[in-house]
């Protein structure tokens, strides 16, 4: 959910809106910020599921340092969602161990 | 190889510091950062700071964070962004990743301003989505605009849990509580206080015991611990919550100084040994900020330039005596903030039952982060003395380094003294003029202005008011007591907003007269449509 009127920011610096793919699924986001902040918004709580437990992730640092949010991005796996920032038409999908298709068992 | 007169690795408050003091020296001065945006987490920070006037006190975080890249580029600070520093090596260089290429660059000097991370402390389902750090909701919430989750746990009551569950509740989230290990309040009173007031509960003693759901945080359980730190069998209590929030405390990101070969000590988490300039014992090679050990912004700013100047004299742009002079005006400035309860040497301190001044440490503040009513009054910003008219109640009960309300005031009302920790004063016999600037400058949210005597039975009660939606004047509602329970009617009678308040609005509104010195904030009545 985002923020439609804070008490103390006035105005937060957004890009214009595009529009990216999470799983095959049209979403909205504005240019330039991180894709976790346009996932979160969009309600998208699993980033990927770990290789040997199946464990889902999400956003944890937020900055960076922890790489628990990371996903496929254009086909490119491990990318920070965090830290990489948004564009039009992105390709954005969940990341099963180090791929973005489910494996055996998962 | 591209060389400097000083490299800041770090563009948070510590290295744009740096940066600034040095090229004020005439230093040519090049910063790396790994962030896309310089500023370290100062643009997270949209609370007001404490300290004083050469502090930057009263001013909220992000702008100060605008006045630093603003100097930083009036002094020809050369900053590098998406820079990811790898290493230091002899004699004095980088190496850098920008982009897809690695870099080297040569300085005669090198700042590390690295800042810290955050710690945690695993439990069944931390890794569960909505498990977040303290920071993570900042970011979300402040940088991007968007809601880390609807209903929040926070773990952790130092400051930084205490001043991001403030931040939460006016981002619109709900914060189902605060709790602690630990069995006192970690952070500032003044934090817990506007928290609690808004009828937050705080669990302290208490730890997570383990976080459910299905791909998501739904529930939590938390319990009591004992004395030593284990769960209380039966205290068990579950709390509906999509986020919990962690804020257990930092570490200093001190790797590359150690990779670098620097001396290093414990002092919460490893830190370089520094010299009164910040130098490690690396000749040239200076610390500066949460790296050094972990305080906070204020102080990281000073460090900074205390660095500076270190680094300025080693390379002859400042003499002995220049840097000499300089050093003991910053340091006189970071001592300041290094007083009072919460200072360094105070740290983690469980024992202490009064304020320098000799008041007994309100321990319902401590323990449920409000003040207790028998308590409030022998505080010397509150006093038992029966006003006629309006005038400020302080409610500033700890020593922490903060003096804007002394400033604020241009009538003399109140006195803090030099000691900027010391607990601010009512001056007896001065005359309040209802100006407010003293509640809006108040960066703990401590002061409200009372009235007893503007009509018969009632009283006016003035509150800082950082939410929205804002109440207009006529609105109905109740008025809160300090710990956010329900007290009395309560109606909006006039709401002031100002340039000069910063975004904090001034609420008044009318109570019965008995209900004085007890509401403390007020809540809409639902308007059902």
């Amino acid at each position: 959910m985002r923020i439609a009127e804070h008490p103390i920011i006035d105005s937060y610096q957004k890009g214009r809106k595009v529009k990216f793919t999470f799983d095959g699924q049209e979403m909205e986001g504005f240019e330039g910020e991180p894709i976790a902040a346009a996932l979160r918004a969009a309600g998208v709580m699993i980033h990927r599921y770990t290789q040997k437990r199946h464990e889902p992730r999400g956003i944890f640092c937020a900055i960076g340092r922890c790489t628990d949010c990371v996903m496929v991005v254009d086909g490119r796996p491990n990318i920070r969602t965090c830290m990489t920032p948004l564009k039009e038409g992105m390709r954005v999908e969940t990341q099963y161990g180090v791929q973005s298709e489910r494996g055996e068992g998962q | 190889m591209k060389r400097y007169d000083l490299i800041v690795i770090g563009a948070g408050p510590a290295g744009l510091s740096a940066a600034i003091e040095a090229a004020k020296c005439g230093m040519q001065v090049g910063v790396f950062d790994e962030n896309a945006r310089p500023g370290g987490q100062l643009f997270k920070q949209i609370h007001k700071f404490f300290g004083s006037k050469e502090h930057k006190a009263k001013i909220r975080g992000f702008q100060i964070g605008y006045e630093l890249l603003e100097e930083a580029k009036k002094w020809q600070v050369d900053v590098h962004l998406n820079a990811v520093v790898m290493g230091i090596y002899e004699p004095l260089r980088i190496t850098v990743t920008e982009e897809d290429y690695i870099t080297s660059y040569a300085g005669d000097n090198i700042v590390i301003a690295t800042g810290a991370s955050e710690n945690m402390v695993p439990y069944d389902g931390w890794t569960l989505p909505g498990v977040i750090g303290a920071g993570a909701a900042q970011t979300l919430m402040n940088l991007h605009g968007v809601l880390p989750g609807k209903r929040v746990l926070m773990v952790g009551s130092g400051n930084v849990g205490l001043v991001v569950s403030f931040q939460l509740l006016q981002a619109g989230c709900e914060v189902a509580a605060v709790i602690d290990a630990a069995p006192r309040i970690g952070g500032y009173g003044v934090h817990a206080a506007k928290v609690a007031r808004t009828g937050v509960p705080f669990y302290l003693s208490h730890t997570i015991v383990k976080a459910e759901g299905n791909g998501k945080v739904e529930k939590v359980t938390i319990a009591q611990v004992d004395d030593h730190w284990q769960v209380v069998k039966g205290t068990e209590k579950e709390l509906e919550v999509d986020t919990i929030c962690m804020a257990v405390g930092l570490s200093p990101m001190s790797q590359l100084a150690r990779l670098a070969g620097c001396q290093m000590k414990e002092n919460g988490g490893l830190v370089p040994v520094c010299d009164a300039y910040g130098q490690t014992s690396l000749e040239g090679v200076f610390a500066a900020g949460d790296v050094a050990g972990i305080e906070e912004a204020s102080s990281a700013m000073i460090g900074g330039k205390i660095a500076a100047l270190g680094a300025a004299k080693r390379s002859g742009f400042l003499t002995e005596a220049e840097a000499e002079e300089k050093y003991k005006a910053y340091q006189a400035s970071l001592m300041q903030l290094r007083r009072g309860m919460f200072s360094h040497e105070n740290k983690g301190r469980t024992d202490l039952v009064k304020t320098d001044e000799g008041y007994p440490l309100s321990m319902s503040l401590l323990q449920k982060g409000y003040l207790d009513d028998a308590e409030v009054e022998q505080f010397p910003g509150v006093g038992t003395k029966k006003y006629i008219g309006i005038h400020p109640v302080i409610e500033c009960t700890q020593n922490i380094p903060c003096n804007p309300c002394q400033d604020a005031c241009h009538f003399g009302c109140i006195q803090v003294g030099n000691e900027i920790t010391a607990l601010p004063q009512v001056v007896q016999g001065s005359h309040c003029t209802n100006c407010g600037l003293c509640v809006a400058s108040c960066s703990g949210q401590a002061i409200f202005l009372v009235d007893e005597s503007s009509e018969p039975g009632f009283a006016t009660i003035t509150i800082p008011y950082e939410f929205l939606p804002l109440p207009q004047s006529g609105d109905k509602g109740m008025a809160l007591d300090r710990g956010g329970a329900p007290l009395c009617e309560a109606e909006v009678v006039r709401v002031r907003t100002s340039p000069a308040f910063d975004h904090t609005a001034l609420l008044t509104m009318r109570v019965p007269q008995e209900m004085s010195q007890k509401a403390r904030f007020f809540r809409r009545r639902e308007v059902v449509q």
